[in-house]
């Protein structure tokens, strides 16, 4: 059985169920429409993967560029502190000074590892 | 019978109207939004832009739409079918549901979540995935390479904006975007005492969308058309509406942020007699004049200096102006009473 709180904190989030569900049904008809009104004939040039006039020599899933793995993973590390700094901000007329500089404390630390992957050159595009 | 009426039907009923209502202002607001685009480019160009379907070209838009639905939808060989056609629908549905929050006047708001920045945040963020699933899904070697620098430099500036946001948290107390309006119609807009994440928020919103100078996923010299190359037909166009929503949804989430929200400039006689809607929407159509101006003068940016911008200038920048924001409120006593925030919004914390 759900408590009165949790009912009325369901029926706020209840109208976001609903966008959801009527933006599927607009996409889906959009997607379905041209698959009703046109006839696919299809051809082996126009159905190959697009290159620049001629056909494709290998797979286009090779190896790439290990730098857009090392964003991924700096990207978590950093989206993570800001998911902490999310309640932190909003709380902050609560937990007053203390708070404040815990988190600094916290955010010098990060600031540490920052300063020590711009020295290793992880952030370095040429 | 009637009760189950009053009870359940009619409130769903409404609600569904009111989803709809947005829904369509949206897509008739984007739809000119992608006209404004076009002349304003033009007219920097001295060109004539569109203007040959209805006066002045006004019905281009839809003339363009009729002619997406009755093309070929093509399939290539290589596709990965299911996540070739979930990625635009991800995108589309993505950029249309993170509208559920935005309040667009007064008290008129779909869901007026108590989290309503978390809410957005989390759908922008997950915005990549549509992306990074055609640049996969395609298995031809432009989209693929479209598709890791978008998600790259769609991550790196996530970060930024997050930061940004923080600092705006901070002064108001509270994740809920009404609640956000109201803080600023207290004081100053926040642009003022935060000009400076005003300026970071604007530029990573750029790079956020792909849009011109940092639009390197799409580069067509070097890319074609990037993630987009192997769409046609209505797949495509959810790709394009998808992202001429997200750049609106991003302006309006700016004028909500940083511009007072659907509040007019000052509170005086005939300036508060224009309703809250349109004061948004002027605001709203003001940042996206500046995005397509940026489109039409900045020359492309290189990547390794869009890498640059975002890791080694604005996340230093908005990691310290956090710092310093979070000092000044504490120091001057200028943060916001968390009783009184929690009183204004109704909602429990």
């Amino acid at each position: 059985m759900l408590t009165p709180e949790m009912d009325a904190l369901l029926s706020e989030y209840f109208p976001v169920l609903l966008f959801l569900v009527i933006a599927t049904v607009l996409g889906l008809v959009l997607m379905v429409v041209p698959l009703v009104l046109t006839e696919a004939k299809p051809d082996p040039e126009k159905n190959s993967a697009y290159e620049c006039g001629f056909g494709a020599f290998d797979d286009a899933r090779t190896r790439f560029d290990v730098r857009f793995y090392l964003v991924a993973i700096l990207f978590i590390i950093f989206d993570l502190e800001v998911a902490f700094l999310f309640p932190w901000a909003v709380a902050l007329g609560d937990i007053g000074i203390f708070g404040f500089w815990s988190m600094m404390v916290f955010l010098g630390i990060l600031t540490i590892g920052f300063i020590y992957e711009w020295k290793k050159g992880a952030l370095e595009w040429e | 019978m009637l009760e189950l009426w009053n009870d359940l039907l009619w409130p769903l009923l409404w609600q569904v109207i009111l989803i709809l209502a947005l829904t369509v202002g949206v897509l008739l607001y984007v739809a000119y939004a992608v006209y404004a685009d076009r002349k304003i480019w033009a007219a920097v160009q001295l060109r004539r832009g569109p203007n040959v379907v209805g006066p002045f070209g006004l019905f281009q838009l839809f003339a363009d739409f009729g002619k997406n639905l009755i093309k070929e939808v093509i399939v290539p060989a290589g596709v990965n079918k299911g996540i070739f056609f979930i990625a635009p629908m991800l995108t589309f549905v993505l950029a249309v549901v993170g509208w559920a929050v935005i309040p667009v006047a007064d008290g008129m708001v779909v869901a007026d979540l108590n989290v309503g920045i978390l809410y957005i945040f989390a759908i922008s963020s997950m915005g990549v995935y549509g992306i990074i699933m055609a640049g996969w899904a395609s298995n031809s070697k432009y989209p693929f390479l479209g598709g890791m620098r978008a998600a790259a430099q769609m991550v790196s500036y996530e970060v930024s904006i997050g930061l940004v946001i923080v600092t705006v948290l901070m002064c108001v107390g509270s994740l809920n975007l009404t609640e956000i309006v109201y803080a600023q119609a207290e004081g100053v807009w926040f642009f003022i005492p935060l000009f400076p994440m005003f300026v970071v928020y604007f530029i990573s919103l750029l790079a956020e969308t792909n849009r011109p100078p940092f639009d390197l996923p799409e580069s067509e010299s070097e890319l074609v058309a990037g993630y987009q190359v192997e769409y046609s037909s209505t797949p495509y166009l959810l790709f394009m509406i998808g992202e001429y929503i997200n750049i609106v949804l991003l302006c309006s989430l700016c004028t909500v942020l940083f511009f007072g929200g659907w509040l007019p400039p000052l509170d005086i006689a005939p300036l508060n007699w224009i309703p809250g809607l349109v004061w948004f929407v002027l605001k709203t159509s003001f940042f996206f004049f500046l995005v397509s101006m940026v489109k039409a003068m900045v020359p492309r940016y290189r990547y390794d200096q869009l890498m640059r911008l975002g890791w080694k200038v604005f996340l230093p920048l908005s990691l310290l102006w956090v710092a310093i924001t979070g000092g000044v409120l504490i120091a001057f006593d200028l943060l916001p009473d968390p009783v009184a925030v929690s009183a204004a919004t109704g909602a429990g914390l």
